[in-house]
Parts: C-alpha cells; sequence; structure tokens
C-alpha cells in the first residue's frame, strides 16, 4: 500500500492554497469553485455555520461582525502586541479579554482564538484535497513566514492540530519557493529570495549547493504587506469622503468592506495600468469617485515599499555578501507584482529578478516539494535537502535585565545550546529561567517566549547544585528545553509557561471543539449530496413517465411508484439525510420494473436487475463517498 | 579515529561507528564527544574548510531531521540530536575565531566565565569594565579617545570639524589593518599549536595557548575601539 500523501500547504495572510506532487511536478489542488487560491477569510453564517473562503467574502461587507480577514496577523500575539493593528483592522476582540491570554476574536456572538480560525482555513485545505484525492489527509507541511518567531510558529503549528493535521514540518515561506524555483533549475549559486505578501515581508539568501539549499541568513518583518498599502488608501479616501462629502462613514463596517474591496481593485489594476477610478457606491445613494494614477499611487506606497529595504541590507551584511555577489533574486508573494516593488529588488540586487513561477502559488507549490521529501522523495527531489536558519537569536535574561545570547540569529537548525545554573540560596529548590527571543541588548526590548521555573533540585548549600539546561531549536524553528542537575544526575522538572500561546490541554480541547463543527459540516455535506441524488432519481422518474414503459405497468404498481416519489419529495426538504437516503432506495426499489421495461428488449435483459438510476446511464453522476469521513477516524 | 567508539548499534547489535551503524546504517544516539571529535578531526587548528564544508554536507544529507521524518520518534529524536550538535559542530570549526576559542575552552581557558564575571562585577558596582590596553596600542588609544571626546563635544555643540572627523576616520582604517593583521598572526599560532598536539611538551603548549588568548584580547579591544569610532562617527 503506498504511504499517505503527504500535503503542501501555504496558510497566507490574504489567501492560502493546499498542494501536492504529481509525479515529478508540484501543483496546487483547486478548490470545489475550481479555484486555486483559497482567500483566507472565515466567516460565521446565519445558522452559525462556519464558511471559508471565497464564499465567506461576501460576509465581509453584508455582516463584517460576523467575518474575518487576515487572521494571520494575530497568531502567536498578545493583546499589547496588537494596538497598532487594532486601529487598521477591524478585529474584533471579546470584551472580557485579559493582558497575556491568547486573543479571542469575536465572530457574531461566539469567539474563536487565532490558531482556531486559522483550523477552519486548514480544514477547508484539507477538504479540497480530501475531495481531490478521494482519499483522507491527515499530514501536512506548512509554511510559515521565515520571521516568525516560536510563539507565531507555535500557534500555527496548534491550527495544524485543531484542523486535524499532523504538521511534519514548519517551512519558511522563502525557503520553500527557493525549492519550487531550485526543481528544475538544479544549479549552484547564491539566491535572494524577496517575499512580500499580503501581512508578511521576508528576506532569505540561500546558497544552492548540489541539491542542498542552505539558508545563509533571513530577515523580515511579520507587519508588514500588502494590507499595510490597502489601509492606507483605505484611509485617504475615508478622509475624502469625510472632506469632500461631509460623510464620515469610518465606524461603519459595511462601508468600510466596500472602500476596502474598491481600493484593492484600483491597487491590483495599477500594477498594469497607468491610471484607475474609484468609483464606491455608499449608503443613501450616494457616490465616491475618484482617479488614481500609478504615480500617485507609487508615492503613497513607496514608505511602506521602502520598509523593505532595511531587512534587505542586514540580510546581505548577515551573510557577508555584497549585493553584487548575488547569483539569482526571486520575487515571491502577490504584492511583488507592484511594479515599483519589482523596480526595488533589481535595485537592491542588480539584476532582474525571476518571476517565472505564480508569486501567489510558488510557496505552496515549494511545501508540496518539501512534503515529497520527507515522504521519502522522488527522481525529482533525490538529493533535495533543506538546511535553514533561525531568524531571531535566542537568549536568557542575566542579572541587570539584560539579555544573554545563547544562539545566535541565522544559526542552522536544528541547533543547540547548553547554559549551567546554580543556586543564590541555601537548599534553594527552584530556579526561574526568562527565555527570550530578539536582537536587542536588554531583556525587556525582546520578545518572550516562555519563564522556566526548575523544580526539584535536591537540596544542597547555595552554589552547589550544577544545573544543566539544553536548549534546542528544531527543525521547526520551535523552542525545546531540557534540564538536569548533574550532582545528583537528577532531571530536574521543568514548568513551562509560554508567554503567549494555547497550553496542550486548551489545544485538546479546542481539537474536540472542533469535531462538532466537523460534524456540522460533515451532516450538511451529508444531506447535500443526498439531495443531490434524490434530484438525479426524480429527473429520471419523469423522464420514465413520459416514456411508453410507464403504460405498461399496472395501476397499482403507479400508484406505489407515486407514494414513494411523494415521500422523497417530502423528506428532501428535511435535513435528515438517512431518511432520505431511506427514501432514495425505495423508489429505487419501486422503480425497477418500470427501469427494467424502458430498455429495449436486447438491452433489457443483459441489465436485468437494475435500478432506476442506474438505467438511466449517462446522466448520474458517480456515487460520491463522503471524502470527509476521514475527519473522525 | 573517532569512528572507533565501542558501543553496538541498538538496531543490528553490531559494533559502531560515531554517528551511523557501520553496518545496517542507521542513525544512532549521539555519544558525548567535542565538535572535532564529531568531525573524525585531530584537535588541530589550521583546517581545511572547504573539507569540512563538503563532510558538513555529506553528514547533513545523512542526519537531518527530513530524513527520518517516517522514521520511529526514537529515531527522529537522535537525528534531531546529531544533527543540531552537526550543526553546532560546523558552525563554530568554519570560523577561525569561534574555533580558536572553543579549542581553547577545550584546553581550560574559561574565556566565557572571565569576561562575564567582569561584566556582572562592572554592571554590579556601577564602574566601566576596564580593559588592559595593549601596551603596542596605548598610545593611539590615548590620542584617539581624546578625540572622541572632542568629537561628541562638538557634535553636543552642533558644531562640525571635518579634519577631526577626518582624523578618526584615519584611526579606524588603521585599527582594522590591525584588526585584519591580528588574523594572520593568530594563523601563525595556529601552524606552532599544530605541531606541538602530536609532540610538545606541556609548559610549550602553555605557552602557544597564552599567546593565542592574549591575542583574542587585543582583537576584541580594536573590535570594541572600532565600534566606538563608528558610533561617533554616526550619531
Amino acid at each position: 500500500m503506498p504511504s499517505e500523501r503527504i500535503v503542501g500547504i501555504d496558510l497566507g495572510t490574504t489567501n492560502s492554497l493546499v498542494a501536492f506532487m504529481e509525479g515529478d511536478t508540484p501543483v496546487v489542488i483547486p478548490g470545489d469553485d475550481g479555484l486555486n487560491l483559497v482567500p483566507s477569510v472565515v466567516a460565521l453564517d446565519e445558522r452559525d455555520q462556519i464558511i471559508v473562503g471565497n464564499s465567506a467574502r461576501k460576509y465581509l461587507i453584508e455582516t463584517p461582525e460576523r467575518a474575518v480577514y487576515s487572521i494571520k496577523r494575530l497568531m502567536g500575539r498578545g493583546i499589547e502586541d496588537i494596538q497598532e493593528e487594532l486601529k487598521l483592522f477591524p478585529f474584533r476582540l471579546a470584551a472580557d479579554m485579559q493582558a497575556g491570554e491568547v486573543l479571542r476574536i469575536k465572530l457574531g456572538d461566539k469567539t474563536f482564538t487565532p490558531p482556531e480560525i486559522s483550523a477552519f482555513i486548514l480544514r477547508q485545505l484539507k477538504r479540497n484535497a480530501e475531495r481531490f484525492f478521494n482519499a483522507p489527509v491527515t499530514k501536512a507541511v506548512i509554511t510559515v513566514p521565515a520571521y516568525f518567531n516560536d510563539a507565531q510558529r507555535q500557534a500555527t503549528k496548534d491550527a495544524g492540530r485543531i484542523a486535524g493535521l499532523e504538521v511534519l514540518r514548519l517551512v519558511n515561506e522563502p525557503t520553500a519557493a527557493s525549492l519550487a524555483y531550485g526543481l528544475d533549475k538544479k544549479q549552484n549559486g547564491v539566491v535572494a529570495v524577496y517575499d512580500l505578501g499580503g501581512g508578511t515581508f521576508d528576506i532569505s539568501i540561500l546558497k544552492l549547493h548540489d541539491g542542498i539549499f542552505e539558508v545563509i541568513s533571513t530577515n523580515g518583518d511579520t507587519h508588514l504587506g500588502g494590507d499595510d498599502i490597502d489601509n492606507l488608501l483605505i484611509r485617504i479616501a475615508l478622509d475624502d469622503i469625510k472632506g469632500d462629502m461631509g460623510l464620515d462613514v469610518s465606524r461603519n463596517g459595511e462601508a468600510v468592506a466596500t472602500i476596502r474591496k474598491a481600493v484593492i481593485e484600483a491597487k491590483i489594476a495599477l500594477s498594469a495600468q497607468p491610471s484607475t477610478k474609484l468609483d464606491i457606491e455608499l449608503s443613501g445613494g450616494k457616490r465616491y469617485q475618484r482617479e488614481i494614477t500609478r504615480e500617485q499611487f507609487e508615492q503613497l506606497a513607496q514608505p511602506i515599499i521602502e520598509r523593505t529595504i532595511g531587512p534587505c541590507k542586514q540580510a546581505l551584511k548577515d551573510a557577508k555578501l555584497k549585493p553584487e555577489q548575488i547569483g539569482e533574486a526571486v520575487l515571491v508573494g502577490g504584492s511583488t507584482r507592484i511594479p515599483k516593488v519589482r523596480a526595488l529588488v533589481e535595485d537592491m540586487f542588480q539584476r532582474t529578478p525571476h518571476t517565472d513561477l505564480n508569486p501567489d502559488e510558488v510557496v505552496a507549490l515549494g511545501a508540496a516539494v518539501q512534503a515529497n521529501i520527507l515522504s521519502g522523495g522522488s527522481t525529482a527531489t533525490e538529493n533535495m535537502l533543506l538546511l535553514d536558519v533561525t531568524p531571531l537569536s535566542l537568549g536568557i535574561e542575566v542579572a541587570g535585565g539584560v539579555t544573554d545570547k545563547i544562539i545566535l540569529r541565522n544559526s542552522t537548525i536544528p541547533a543547540s545550546a547548553t547554559q549551567y545554573y546554580t543556586t543564590q540560596v541555601d537548599g534553594q529548590a527552584n530556579v526561574a529561567i526568562h527565555v527570550l527571543q530578539g536582537e536587542r541588548e536588554l531583556a525587556k526590548d525582546c520578545r518572550s517566549l516562555a519563564r522556566f521555573d526548575l523544580r526539584g533540585v535536591p537540596p544542597m548549600p547555595a552554589g552547589m547544585p550544577r544545573i544543566e539546561v539544553k536548549f534546542l531549536i528544531d527543525a521547526n524553528g520551535i523552542l525545546h528545553v531540557s534540564a538536569r542537575e548533574q550532582r545528583s544526575g537528577k532531571e530536574a522538572e521543568i514548568e513551562v509557561q509560554p508567554s503567549y500561546g494555547l497550553t496542550d490541554d486548551q489545544v485538546e480541547s479546542m481539537i474536540l471543539d472542533s469535531f462538532d463543527y466537523a460534524e456540522e459540516d460533515f451532516r450538511q455535506r451529508q444531506v447535500i449530496e443526498a439531495c443531490n441524488e434524490a434530484e438525479t432519481i426524480l429527473a429520471a422518474l419523469d423522464k420514465g413517465k413520459k416514456s411508453p414503459a410507464w403504460e405498461q405497468l399496472t395501476s397499482d404498481e403507479r400508484k406505489q411508484i407515486a407514494k414513494l416519489q411523494k415521500a422523497l419529495n417530502q423528506v428532501k426538504a428535511e435535513d435528515d439525510y438517512e431518511a432520505i437516503r431511506r427514501a432514495i432506495d425505495a423508489l429505487n426499489q419501486g422503480t425497477m420494473r418500470l427501469a427494467e421495461l424502458m430498455m429495449d428488449s436486447a438491452v433489457a435483459t443483459a441489465l436485468k436487475g437494475k435500478t432506476m438510476d442506474q438505467a438511466d446511464l449517462g446522466e448520474r453522476p458517480q456515487a460520491g463517498h463522503p471524502v470527509a469521513k476521514a475527519d473522525f477516524e | 579515529m573517532p569512528g572507533e567508539a565501542t558501543s553496538t548499534c541498538w538496531s543490528c547489535g553490531t559494533m559502531r561507528a560515531v554517528h551511523f551503524c557501520s553496518a545496517c546504517g542507521k542513525v544512532q544516539p549521539p555519544v558525548p564527544a567535542d565538535y572535532f571529535t564529531f568531525f573524525a578531526l585531530p584537535r588541530k587548528l589550521s583546517l581545511d574548510t572547504a573539507l569540512l564544508e563538503r563532510e558538513f554536507y555529506v553528514l547533513s544529507r545523512k542526519l537531518h531531521p527530513d530524513v527520518y521524518a517516517q522514521s520511529q520518534p526514537q529515531e527522529q529524536e537522535w537525528s534531531m540530536e546529531q544533527s543540531s550538535l552537526l550543526n553546532d559542530a560546523y558552525r563554530t570549526l568554519k570560523d577561525p575565531i569561534k574555533r580558536t576559542e572553543y579549542l581553547l575552552r577545550l584546553e581550560g581557558v574559561e574565556l566565557e566565565e572571565q569576561s562575564k564575571t567582569a561584566t556582572e562585577k562592572a554592571r554590579a558596582t556601577g564602574e566601566v569594565k576596564k580593559q588592559v590596553v595593549p601596551p603596542d596600542l596605548l598610545e593611539e588609544v590615548f590620542e584617539l579617545n581624546m578625540q572622541l571626546e572632542e568629537l561628541r563635544m562638538q557634535k553636543k555643540m552642533g558644531e562640525d570639524d571635518p579634519a577631526l572627523v577626518e582624523e578618526l576616520r584615519k584611526h579606524k582604517s588603521n585599527l582594522e589593518e590591525k584588526y585584519e593583521a591580528l588574523l594572520a598572526e593568530l594563523k601563525g599560532h595556529w601552524n606552532q599549536w599544530d605541531k606541538l598536539v602530536d609532540s610538545g611538551s606541556e609548559d610549550d603548549r602553555i605557552k602557544v595557548r597564552n599567546q593565542m588568548l592574549d591575542l583574542l584580547n587585543r582583537r576584541n579591544y580594536i573590535r570594541n575601539l572600532v565600534r566606538d569610532v563608528n558610533e561617533a562617527l554616526e550619531n
């Protein structure tokens, strides 16, 4: 039996995709709407059902309080980190949010954490893949911005678990993109990957060497992307509307969502044409119209685009390379379609960047390549190996509130460091350790990852214990800690208190909660499928009634069929899929003779025993087995 | 040879090499080893970094967790530990300074502790951490500090003295030259050390060891000076 397929998922700020390796080529799996991109929009409909993707987009405008976008910006963050975000994005936090707690976002009158909302998107992608393969999918590689910190990575992993996916690896997005490019290039040299997406910016510099993709340095900004340009344009439109028309619609969620949609369309149009028109219909029949030229747009966007320069320079410096030593530059992310962004990259790396692969899809394709590598590889990925780095230094708070760095940024992962601790007081049983991530000197300026309490240190005079604490950053960029008291050889117990993040228990309970939604989903899909089947057989029956065979039936047989038809029509209006299926079976049985009669004599003999819908060859779709059943296994 | 470990493979029972079983090829739990041993290298400082890189790639292909994604949890764990050791070892050995510092530490010099204690003491007393000025730099450092002070004063007053800035730039490039020259000098010590590894007296080794330590300290001192000059010029 072939091993289970591992899919590659790009969980993006604006759009998400799922891809897999078909033979030697990575391909994107489309959704049931036939589209490759699943917008990262989650909505709760009027029946409290979760809607994801394109069909959720209309809720952004119709019921903005029941929909959310760009949730990736909130992954692994605390309330004090997102004050800027709250000014610019219509995130609605639960009223009773406390500092230090995992964020909870309101959709209608329900609340969800960012990992749960991301899990809804992941589950949609999982379902798309299951429909495509007609087989369960439980393992995935998920991409994250290279500059994501430990908490953001952990939150992404949690989202995977909640969605019923075993996350075999978190891969950095620019690195994934380089894998997709590297597939057909197979050459050695230094590559710079510039990835400007909807909400995050990454720059990674890699050395390619006979199939080894070695990241030398990476840098970025996890809160910089196309979203920021949109927000700027929205603000200008709002100011205009207030100034010119005397209307303040900034607190009208529906109006803001309409403006947002319009400015995004304008932004996209301006990548292809020199000017475009904003034409927004406001409530009360008023219209806001404005011509916007590319030049104006570029002037506006310039400060945002220029924020990518600093990280690029730092990445070059860390790699100890000059721009002219970069062999190739690659563009990733939808925002790199903006001509001004391309010009900046060209200027920075002194060469025309590659754009051969669709910048929206290349990360997902790369994730599929990595998934293939993890599942044992194929001829296409033979010899390919990714060596990635940790984007941020790991440190420990020492006396005076200073950060003592123990694993430097751009260290190849897995990476480890060992520190020794002792006690200050006789018989002291606990030692507290504060772990930080970041480049700043002072602990307060770095990101607090966790506070560890070493417990059960054997009683000894002060300074005697020698506690060895091992810090290890795994291949996902996630920290693991273990400790041992060396004089007694006793494993010290560690109590981890992540500064932000879900505990294991919380994740477990969310997995259970998600089953409720999945159960609903499952039931709904069953009902839809059963109804479709009912429609098919009813249509076939209508056709049969017009055929001469109908007249050959006895009047009792005709009455019986009419009764069964009525029963099916009745039950079809309810949402009990099992009852619908029973009624379909009964009608199938009852129309068996009609089906036989409908065949011409020769075929009739051959098809003896076939049921109504089977006899009506060609019209009925293949029996759709519920793909998502695997969700619950 | 580090391959001559005496343990047996957990999987097939054959006597094994350090990282993998020589018979069945399975990854093994890491055994405590220093970074030189990990790469099967003698504890010498002159090192062919191109060769080291090749070896790093070869071992990465075999030890990286990606290779064990479908293996038993225990093997995954070992692969993670082994490849983190590999990465730590490579990062340390490929860099000439880190490599020298690491060797000195293996030889019993407590580099980190030295500076850490000094830093903490300085922080506790609120004093500026004192560093012994290398004698050959004494005169230059004296002059440089005067000029830095003058530049800071001028900046505070909003004045601009291009001649002084030019002087400082000259000092800076002079220091940077010295900094580079120290690396060449260090390589000389490496050769001495490497010769003594196989056949030297303990006293000779300690002598070279201390010379290297002194050189690293001087180098750090110059690096800090250059940083100070940069800060003064930029602000």
